[in-house]
This record gives C-alpha cells, structure tokens and sequence, in this order.
C-alpha cells in the first residue's frame, strides 16, 4: 500500500491506496507554526490500525522550504561568485554575504582568467570569522566547464558545513538562475535535513523503515536520501501534487486543462496526452527565479472565498480573500456564498449568504438571485480567461528552428479537469461557458494526496561534447570524457540515457519501468575559415513526469 | 534586481536548421554562442526585457517592397519569411506600445536585397527591414522613416529600395568600397531626383576604431537625425565591424557597438552581417541589447579586449573627419543638389549592372523615375538577369500623385507582354500587386 501526504494552507491530506483503490482518507488541520506535528499527526491517522509491513512507498509534499523561503526564516549563506566578462554579477546578489571574486570561463567552458587563491583564502576566513556553516560556489559557464567552482571547493572544504557547487545544481545555462537556486539549496538545507530526518525517525519507531519520497515541483519524487544534495527541487510541490492528481484521468492523445480551484487560488497547468507540460527554465519562488524543474502553472487569485465587490457598478471576485464565506460565518460575500443562493451548496447558513449578497443585488436593481448567477459567471468567465492566457503562453514559447516554427505542436485542450474545494460546484456553471467538455476528478477533495502517492521519480540531464576540444561532459552529474573526433549526436544521446538510467534509479525510480524521452538534441558543424573543425554537440534527455506502474487497477478503481 | 530602463522586446530566432550551405558563414552555428551567452546572462529573466515567438511575414508582405523572380517562392526560404517576420514582430511590438524598443536578433540577414530579386546577393534574398517598414506604414501609418545601417557592408540593397523615397533616410556607415563588397556606398551617391540628400553614404577608412565609429555618430549622424525628424528610428545592426571579424577589416568591438546603440538610440535594431561567431557576436548582442534597454553594460568585453591594441591612426581619424564633413554639406545642400541634378539631361533615368555574388546572377537594369514636385515618382524597372528572364516592373509610391498613378498604369498596360517574361505592378497608392505573364 501507499501513503500519499500534501500539506496545503488548511489542510493537510493524507491517502492511503492499496488494492481496493482508495482505502483510507484523512484530513488533519495544518499547524503552520508547527509543520511536523501535522505531518505525523496525518502520518499517525492514516497507519493506524495498518502493519507497517504492508506499506511500501511513501510520498511526502509539504510547504517547507517554501514557507522557510517566503519568510525569511533562513540561516546565513556565504556565496561566492566568479564571473568574467557580461553583466556585472554584483545585480545578482542573493543575499548580504555575497562576494563577487575573479576568475572567468567563456561559453566553449575555455578558461580566460584563473581564480584568485588569496581572495578566496580571504573570504573563506571572513565567512568563517561570522559564523557561517552554508556555502554557494557559482561560475558564470561553470556548466561548461566546473574547474573553478571545483578549485574553490577544495580550498574551502573542510571549513564549512555544506557546500553547494553550482554546476551540481542544474544543467542548464542560466548564470543569475543558478546563483538564485545555489543560493537557495544552501539556505533551506539545514532545515530540510533536521526536518525529515525526524520523520523518518518517527516512522522507524513505528516500524516502518522504508526510504520517504518527497515530491518536487516537476510533478515528480525523489527519496530524501537524494534530496539532500538538492533539497530546494522540494519547493512549491503542492500545485505539483494536484495536477498529478488528475493525470490519470487526463484524454489520451488530447490536451486537457487541470483546474484546481481553491479557496484563494485557481491553479492551472496542461496535460498532453496524461504528461504534465513542464516549465522550460524553472518555477519563481520569494522574488527568485531559479533553475527548479517545475511543471508549467498559472495561478490566479480567485477562489470560492474571494471576495466580491462592485466598482462603479460592475462586479469583480478577487484577487484578494478576506476570510470565509459569509456562509460559514464571514465578514465579506463571496462565490461560495453564490453557489449557497443557487443551491449548488448546501452545508452552510443560506439566509447569511443572501443578507450578504443583498445589498449589493438593491445597488444594482437585481434580484438576489440573479445577483449570484452574475457573480458565478464572472468568476468563471475570469477563470476561463485566465486559461486562455496559459495555453497562449505555452503556444507562444519561442523556438529556434525552422522546423519546430512550422511544424511546433501547439495545445488545443477540449477537456478540463476541475479538482479542489469548490470544484463540483463551479463545474455545471464552467460548462456552461466554455467548448470544453468539464470533468470532476474523481475523489477531488484529496486527489492531490493522489498525486503525491502515485508520482513516479523524475529527472534530467543535460549533456554537451565539443569533438574540437575532445570532450564530452554533463558537469551536473559528475561526468567528463575523453572523445575522439568521430564522436556524434548519436553517441551523446546513449550516453545521456545511460546517465539518466543511473541517476533515476539512483533517485529512487524502478529500473524496470523508465520513461525516458530525448528533449533536445542538436549537432553543429563547427566552421573555422573554411574548414570542419568539429562537432559542437547539445543534448537534454529525460525522464517523463507521470505515474508510477502497476497501479492502473488501483487507479480504475479510483473512478468507479 | 535587474531592471530595464527602456522596455526593450527581443526576437531571437537563430534558425539552427538554416545555412546558405555547410560552410558558409551564414550557417546553423552562426547564433550559437550567442545563444549560450544571452541564455547564460539570463537577458530575458531581466525585468523590462521580453522574448517574442516570430510570426512569419505573408506573400503580400514581400510584395509590398520587392519584384521578386520568376515569384517569391523561387528566391526565398521558409527561414526568410521567419527572420522578416522577426523584424515585423518586433516593429509591431514597438507601434503597439508592449516595449519601447525592439531587436531582431535573426538570421538570415537582408539589407543586400534590392526592390527586384533575382536571386541572393550578399547572403541576402529579401529586405527584412524594408518589408517591416513598409508593413508598418501600411498597418499603423508611420511616414517619416530613418535607417542608420551600422554594417561594415554598404547597405546596397536598403539604399536601392529607398533611392528615390524623400520620406526615408537611409544612411549607410560601412568600409570604403574601394577596399570591400559589395564596392559600392560613396558620398555622391545621394539618392534619386525626388529624394536628393535622403540617401547618405559615409564610407570609413580600414582600421577604423571606437573613435572614429562614435565620433560619426555624434557629429554626423546625430546633427542630421535631429534634422530630419523621423517618426522612427531603425538600426540594421550588422556587427561585423568587429575587430576579429573574418572577412572585414575594422576595429570596432562590443563596448563601442554598445556605446554607439546609446548614441543612436533606436526605436527598433534588426541584426544584419556579424561572422566572427565566437569572438565577436556573444559580446557585442548582449552590449547591443544591454544599452537598448538602457542596463549597465560597462562590463561586457570580449576575453581578448584591449583598446589599445586597436585604436585607430591620427591618419583615420583625419579620414574620417573629412569624409563627415562631406556628408554634411551633402545634407546641408540638398535642394541645392537637386536643382543641379534635375537640370542634367536625362536626370530620371539610370542604366545599372548588378552582380549577385551569392548565387552568380548577373543582372542588367535599366530604370525610369518620373521627376516630380508632388510625390515620390512612379518608377519603372526594366530588367534582365543572366539566367535569361526579362522582366518590368511598375512601382507606384505610397503617396503617388494622380499623375504618377496614371503614368504607372499606361506603363504597365502598355506594355507588351511579347517583350517581357513578366509584367508586374506594385501599387502602394491600393496596396496591391498586380501581374501579367506571357
């Protein structure tokens, strides 16, 4: 069987799946100031009365090292930054101990100025001398070429706590990018590693000795003994988990909308053909742009407890929420309350919804009634827009050939899956307004607890050879190679699978079951004068996020 | 936080599938390095700067500006229709007020293509910035037009397209043609009758530096700008004035390319020629968008900068001050220039031989302007290629005047279709194209 948690603003969710599909569903309040209680009170709820020998898989999406993020509640980090010529790396700065120093690679990874010894020796000192235990070492082109970064470990090691190298972080070029998500990985990693070592330790007392998963914002997991290298991938997994949820239930060979409408939010992201569309850089997090795999998302500020106002005679929902619905005993009337006049909703207090409403339907001269329908409308209409604008975004991603401009796959989705609080509610109502065919995701109020549970291990590796200088080399996963001048895109491709193969399986993913896809795969004739150099190769594999195999029985029966 | 000045939009479309042919500096590899380094500076993670997908120009956009034969199909590629519509994209983007200025960072380049194509020239088959602006003055109804091309190549193509349009200024700064192709770009060349002085050619010495290139663009080019008043400024940005290109001989490098896009300030810059792929173009695109978008770019240089290694002779620099001076009496003294002109016999027509280096065509044209006080003239084109096609070709000015209307039509009616392999008609007055075959 398998335990799935997400830990969301109110809630956290817990699922246990097994044969009979979905075999238990717990709902415990979460605790922000104490996040650990509510993950092992929900750990707790949903084992009780289970032997621990028949679990073997647990997934775990929480908020963090996001929430450590958004706050601020993180320990000092020492970056250091070399750069070389480009923009001047003093506009990336992350953070107050952050000290641009020499050295400088060029886009070929060829080195065009040394690092400076004694200026690291200085800053190592100094960095010691207040008292910090986390470290970034970023170059600009390091994922071409990690000597440096590689030179400044080594005079630091032993120093510190943790050091996080730059190039170990992500493939992809993205020199500000990858200083942010250094910078990050340093500063959420103490709290990340105390925080789940104590949950694996409750769990061990309850017998269950079994690695823990944690979810990332790509829509996949990773085992926490892998996350401690990159422990920020586990930022902002929570709309990961939802529309990980609905996968399953995506058309085959169609696109379809996920929609999973909150209480303040409307997250959307795109399936095609049941595959997450992923983000091409990576997700934004507390003002940072980082190289975080994640999945393509677009959230809006508008939920069922938005609140309603009229503007010079028209109404507008959102974008902020100023506690529940009048309904359940709110100050300010909000779509919840129209789905209450309606009668979509029937659980709460209807005559305080409508004494809500009132007002504003007498200022417009329409009746109460009517009044709802409009406020429903527009908060459908709204969200409707705001799917528009993220299927025009992926549709207008730039490319770079001829051939992906003439020939790219644009999305056209018909379908949409709605999923959340008020999802069944909003469902009839977006029907209504739209050519898409809708769809409740089956068990909505717990179906991202779903996704967490059924997520398979995901990953990338980006690899690159340049037969004119005789390597071939993806610095991310530690790998460097002699090549001779024959060596072709071909070559590089195998080689980048058998990475991936190792790095997956590494990371927890079953060997026997890989989905693995070639994302880019590019091969230039280098031309000096009028002469073929050599082949200057880029190559981007992947394993494909989506569900974990064996469990379409369960899955069916998660729809019935 | 990075942040732009200027709201600056980009079109970066490097056709990674695209070469003349496996060797040809104009090939797949051309962008690549530029790519790594724009993708590595994070430019479009800048706030202020935006990245816009290319929207391929229509048939009806080429035949807006260009007599394309035997047809458009013939003489252009999928990945001409995407680099002119990089620079459409991005033009629109500007008149439509989502960014302040533009850059068309696509190949393959354009400012060689002259109004009839008989093939390519120069790695060039159609004018992209020409069909950006005249899409733009259809569509949004600019007039007034300047085009400073900063090539190291005489824009020839650009200048022939405006030869005769007073409501374009196209200046060209680029190597003396006595020392590099395409052999043409010299100050008496002013433009035709109807558009004397509109047309500035201010060709500089080899081994022309920093110096020289920004000391042009604040004591030539500024004080005419500033003259004419255009209601957009454009920059054909080729970068191949650059100290390692491959098949020029200048000095300049990215700090002065930077410097000299500040001076200039232009609303929209689409990239023309630049080959040296590795040492040059990384470094002078970043510098070239940096200071569109009005960021610090004091740090961008290429790994082997030293200024002094390339700094011009006092001997340039006396060139260059005379060529200038020139060129601004040439501007000071155009309606003089052209009461002399008009007075010459025969001053409407011009018999011209043009070689299309590219694909080997050689073509001969003879063409007929009609003088006129009122509009831009209608212009009539006959003209054969090597390759044995004869053709003529009517255009009609945007604001032609009745009378240069109706001289166009008698021209193209009557002409007798046993003479030619291809009668066409471009008339901007109705925006429409018109064609009769044997």
């Amino acid at each position: 069987m398998i335990i799935g948690l997400d830990v969301g603003g109110t809630h956290t969710d817990v699922v246990l799946l097994g044969d009979n599909g979905l075999e238990k569903e717990i709902k415990v309040l979460t605790d922000p100031s104490n996040l650990f209680n509510s993950v092992l009170s929900g750990l707790n709820e949903i084992t009780s009365g289970i032997d621990p020998k028949n679990i073997s898989r647990i997934v775990l999406s929480t908020t963090l090292t996001t929430n450590a993020i958004v706050q601020k509640k993180i320990p000092a980090v020492g970056m250091i930054v070399s750069s070389g010529p480009g923009i001047d790396p003093g506009f990336y700065r992350t953070n107050s101990h952050y000290f641009p120093v020499s050295g400088s690679i060029d886009h070929r990874g060829r080195e065009i100025e040394p690092i400076d010894h004694d200026e690291i020796n200085h800053i190592a000192e100094h960095l010691q001398k207040e008292g910090i235990r986390y470290v970034g070492v970023v170059g600009k082109f390091s994922i071409r070429n990690p000597a440096h970064e590689l030179q400044i470990l080594a005079i630091l090691n032993g120093s510190f706590e943790k050091i996080f190298m730059g190039h170990r972080i992500s493939g992809s070029l993205n020199f500000c990018r990858r200083i942010a998500t250094t910078f990050l990985n340093a500063a959420v990693y103490p709290i990340h590693k105390e925080f789940y070592e104590a949950v694996q330790r409750s769990l061990q007392a309850k017998g269950l000795v079994l690695p823990i998963r944690l979810l990332k914002a790509d829509g996949g997991n990773m085992r926490f003994e892998s996350s401690i290298e990159f422990p920020a991938q586990t930022i902002l997994s929570g709309p990961s988990a939802s529309v990980m949820g609905a996968v399953a239930f995506g058309a085959e060979d169609e696109d379809t909308l996920v929609m999973d409408i909150g209480g303040t939010t409307t997250d959307m992201a795109l399936l095609i053909n049941r595959a997450p569309v992923l983000n091409p850089l990576g997700i934004r997090v507390g003002g940072y742009n980082t190289l975080i795999r994640s999945l393509e998302t677009l959230s809006i500020g508008l939920g069922g407890d938005s609140a309603v106002k009229l503007i010079e005679g028209k109404i507008e929902v959102g974008p902020e929420r100023l506690g529940p619905a009048m309904a359940y005993g709110g100050q300010v009337p909000t779509p919840t309350d129209a789905l209450f006049i309606t009668g979509d909703m029937k659980d709460g207090d209807k005559e305080k919804s409508k004494n809500g409403l009132n007002p504003l339907a007498k200022i417009l001269g329409i009746s109460v009634e009517a009044f709802a329908h409009q406020i429903i409308e527009v908060t459908c209409k709204n969200i409707l827009s705001a799917a528009q604008n993220l299927i025009d975004r992926i549709n207008s991603k730039p490319v770079y050939t001829v051939h992906e401009l003439q020939e790219g796959y644009l999305v056209r989705p018909k379908h949409v899956l709605v999923l959340g609080g008020p999802a069944p509610y909003f469902a009839r109502h977006l029907e209504k307004l739209c050519a898409y065919s809708i769809r409740v995701v089956p068990n909505w109020q717990v179906a991202n607890a779903i996704g967490a549970a059924l997520a398979r291990t995901t990953c990338e590796v980006i690899f690159f050879a340049d037969t004119e200088r005789r390597v071939a080399e993806a610095p991310e996963e530690n790998f460097s190679q002699q090549i001779d001048s024959n060596y072709d895109r071909t070559w590089a491709q195998q080689h980048a699978f058998e990475l991936l193969r190792n790095k997956a399986v590494d990371r927890g993913a079953n060997p026997d079951f890989l989905e693995m896809e070639v994302v880019e795969a590019l091969q230039f004739n280098m031309v000096r004068g009028f002469n073929t150099t050599g082949k200057n190769i880029r190559v981007k594999v992947q394993v494909k996020p989506g569900l974990i195999h064996g469990y379409d029985q369960v899955i069916a029966k998660l729809s019935q | 936080m990075l942040q732009a000045k200027h709201k600056t939009g980009l079109v970066f479309f490097p056709a990674f599938d695209w070469a003349i042919s496996p060797t040809h500096p104009e090939r797949e590899e051309r962008l690549l390095y530029t790519q790594d380094q724009i993708f590595e500076e994070g430019l479009f993670d800048i706030e202020g700067i935006s990245e816009f997908k290319p929207d391929p120009v229509t048939l009806k956009d080429i035949q807006r500006v260009h007599f394309c034969v035997p047809d458009v199909w013939h003489v252009t590629t999928e990945s001409h229709f995407i680099s002119a519509g990089g620079a459409k994209t991005t033009g629109m983007a500007v008149l439509d007020r989502q960014i302040e200025r533009g850059f068309a960072m696509v190949r393959p380049p354009g400012h060689h293509a002259m109004r009839v194509v008989h093939g390519a020239r120069g790695f060039c088959n159609i004018n992209i910035e020409a069909i950006m602006i005249e899409y733009l003055r259809e569509a949004y109804g600019i007039e007034k037009v300047a085009i400073v091309d900063t090539d190291c190549h005489h824009g020839d193509g650009t200048q022939d397209i405006y030869w005769h349009d007073p409501d374009t200024l196209f200046i060209s700064i680029h190597q003396d043609g006595r020392t590099l192709y395409p052999g043409s770009g010299f100050p008496n060349e002013l433009g035709g009758p109807n558009a004397v002085g509109k047309t500035l050619n201010i060709p500089l010495p080899p081994n022309t530096s920093e110096e020289g290139f920004l000391y042009t663009a604040e004591h030539v080019i500024m004080p005419i700008l500033e003259d004419f008043k255009p209601d957009i400024i454009i920059n054909s940005a080729g970068q191949d004035n650059h100290y390692t290109d491959p098949i020029t001989n200048m000095n300049f490098s990215a700090q002065g390319y930077a410097n000299l896009t500040s001076i200039i300030n232009p609303d929209i810059a689409v990239l023309e020629g630049g080959y040296s792929i590795e040492g040059a173009l990384p470094y002078v695109n970043l510098g070239i968008v940096l200071a569109l978008a009005g960021i610090d770019y004091s740090q961008v240089k290429e790994p082997d900068y030293d200024p002094n290694r390339i700094r011009q002779t006092p001997a340039v620099s006396n060139a260059i001050e005379k060529i200038g001076e020139t060129v601004l009496t040439i501007w000071q003294q155009r309606e003089y220039i052209r009461n002399q002109i008009v007075e010459k016999t025969d001053p409407g027509n011009r018999n011209r031989n043009i070689y299309y280096d590219t694909d080997g065509i050689q073509e001969s044209q003879h063409e007929q302007i009609q003088i006129c006080s009122d509009c831009a003239g209608a212009l009539r084109i006959d003209s054969t290629s090597s390759r044995g096609v004869h053709i003529l070709a009517v255009h009609i000015p945007r604001k032609a005047c009745n009378a240069c209307k109706q001289t166009g039509y008698i021209w193209y009616e009557s002409a007798d279709p046993d003479d030619f392999d291809i009668i066409f008609v471009q008339d901007r007055t109705e925006d429409q194209y018109l064609e009769r075959k044997k």
